[in-house]
């Protein structure tokens, strides 16, 4: 057990581990990494290990838990057993208990559940290690699952905690400060800058809780642009897309142009797929354009 | 399963008059229920509280044990909250261990107490690293007309304001009062089309899918907060609960607990 530090903030306006008070953990985010999965993502966050999968939508047993006219959303939040300095009892407690209720409750505003009645949509997060700030890595994690297994919804969500040490508001709390600090405050944000999760403990100001919420904000848009680069590396870039699209014009334009067989056609569309899958129809040629900038849109909306 | 109970039709009339900034019971937004507190009424316990807030009832009764302290405070108290939504409270309430929302709901109480500095955990030392008291706040919820988080919330400080610590029971001389050093007042709001609403019934709570409880301090500071509920806030929509919280709390401690 680590004993209280006397200062948490040095002469120079440094954090113990040397972080800037509005200074986040380096974040890395892998995706794709669980073949059963449909959407998965391990996230290292300082020294939190985070890996989140997400299953679904699939049928909901038992049947009185299914929803009439929308998917459940169930997310369970588990600690390992060797996550933690002590052991940890395994198996779902009090604590990730209510974790795992208002961590759903995080995603189910964004996630367009009417699409899929009586389903459930799970999502898994596991802590593999623990270093502070683990319900808000399992979000960030978990984001990403349900973005790689197509999951539709309405915004990422990110999320980070807040808390205060030596009397000043921190970004991302790591694990003494989060131990001997006088408050915590995680919070997770849409794209929209909606707050969808938001839990404190310890002692605020409204002054300070109307900056804190402020600092989460601006941390948080960090995260949605890492996010988005996770999500872009593994779909794609706007940018690449319009470039293979320049690549391959030339080619339909010459084809088109002449009368094209049903085999050729054929054959057209199976270069297409591998750009656009979702493209059923042969697009003329000025629809190529069109898909791509369509491509192209929606991952900027990402 | 409460939604099935409620039918559709006193659903839309509920809703259509808090769009209209009506309540049924014909209280504005920023009004709380009707609240009676009534203290030690059950002489086995070590302190007690029993609240109505409106039609809402709960029993708090706190224990005091003698036990071991967690390894990494050896020097403090410990506080332990359960709280049961007994079947007797509502039809739609089932017998069994406690679930995510009596969980979530003990949680926000306990944080509230623990956050607050509310009880003097060192004083509840009685050797370092071997014995200390184990103060038990158990939340008996027996009728649910909604809110029962603020209900429990109140007759959980009120009830560790009376309560003694039994140290005649145990040989160790005269009973002592509890060490209680600060007041904490939850208050929740519910949002209706982005406006906030306090102290809601079980009808709105039904409608209103987001809330947000604020347990706030003696000072307007602030010590614990939770959003519950399947919608979004907005960061104005928090500051402003927040607000409304602690100006609500501040009235709650004046006409119900300064006087115990």
């Amino acid at each position: 057990m680590s004993n209280k530090p006397e200062k948490f903030i040095d002469e120079n306006g440094l954090r113990l581990d040397g972080r800037r008070v509005d200074e986040m953990r380096p974040m890395t985010m892998e995706i794709g990494v669980l073949s059963r999965a449909d959407g998965s993502c391990y996230l290292e966050w300082g020294k939190n290990k985070v890996l989140a999968g997400v299953f679904g939508p699939r049928e909901l047993h038992p049947r009185r838990m299914q929803r009439a006219n929308v998917a459940l959303i169930r997310y369970r939040y588990n600690m390992a057993a060797f996550s933690v300095e002590d052991r940890a009892r395994p198996g779902p407690n009090r604590r990730s208990t209510e974790i795992s209720k208002v961590s759903s409750e995080a995603f189910t505003p964004v996630i367009m559940t009417e699409l899929y009645p009586s389903a459930v949509i799970d999502v898994l997060a596991e802590v593999l290690q623990a270093d502070a700030g683990t319900r808000t890595a399992a979000i960030n994690a978990a984001t990403i699952a349900l973005a790689e297994a197509g999951i539709p919804m309405k915004s990422l969500i990110a999320a980070c905690a807040i808390g205060k040490v030596d009397g000043q508001l921190v970004v991302d709390l790591n694990k003494d400060e989060d131990n001997y600090g006088e408050a915590d405050l995680p919070i997770a944000f849409t794209q929209d800058g909606d707050i969808t999760l938001l839990q404190m403990d310890g002692n605020l100001t409204q002054d300070e809780l109307k900056e804190a919420i402020g600092m989460a904000q601006k941390a948080c848009e960090q995260i949605f642009e890492l996010q988005r680069e996770v999500l872009l590396n593994r779909f794609g870039k706007p940018d690449e897309i319009e470039q293979l699209a320049e690549e391959t014009e030339p080619e339909p334009e010459v084809e088109f142009d002449e009368e094209t067989t049903d085999e050729e056609v054929a054959s057209e569309l199976q270069e297409d797929e591998e750009e656009a899958p979702s493209e059923e129809d042969i697009p003329e040629e000025e629809n190529d354009d069109d898909v791509d900038e369509e491509l192209g849109g929606e991952k900027d909306e990402q | 399963m409460s939604n099935e109970i409620m039918t559709r039709l006193a659903k839309d009339y509920v809703y259509n008059l808090m769009l209209k900034g009506e309540r049924e019971d014909g209280r504005s937004f920023d009004e709380i229920r009707d609240i009676t507190l009534e203290t030690n009424v059950i002489e086995k316990a070590e302190g007690s509280a029993k609240i109505h807030l409106g039609a809402t009832q709960v029993l708090v009764g706190i224990k005091l044990q003698i036990g071991t302290p967690f390894p990494d405070s050896p020097d403090k108290g410990v506080i332990i909250t359960s709280l049961e939504l007994n079947p007797i409270a509502s039809p739609s309430f089932e017998a069994g261990p406690p679930r995510e929302k009596a969980i979530e709901m003990a949680r926000v109480v306990d944080r509230g107490i623990r956050e607050s500095g509310a009880i003097d955990l060192n004083k509840l030392c009685i050797t370092e690293g071997e014995q200390v008291w184990i103060v038990f706040i158990d939340i008996h919820v027996l009728n649910d007309e909604g809110n029962i988080v603020d209900a429990s919330s109140l007759a959980a400080i009120a009830a560790l304001m009376t309560a003694k610590i039994p140290l005649e029971r145990e040989g160790r001389g005269d009973d002592m009062m509890m060490p209680v050093r600060e007041m904490p007042v939850g208050v929740t709001l519910v949002d209706i089309g982005g406006e906030m609403m306090v102290d809601p019934v079980r009808n709105e709570e039904d409608i209103c899918e987001t809330k947000l409880t604020v347990v706030s301090n003696q000072d307007g500071s602030i010590c614990a907060m939770q959003k519950s509920g399947e919608g979004v806030l907005s960061v104005e929509q928090i500051l402003l609960a927040v607000d409304i919280a602690c100006k609500k709390a501040a009235e709650i401690r004046e006409n119900y607990l300064l006087n115990i």
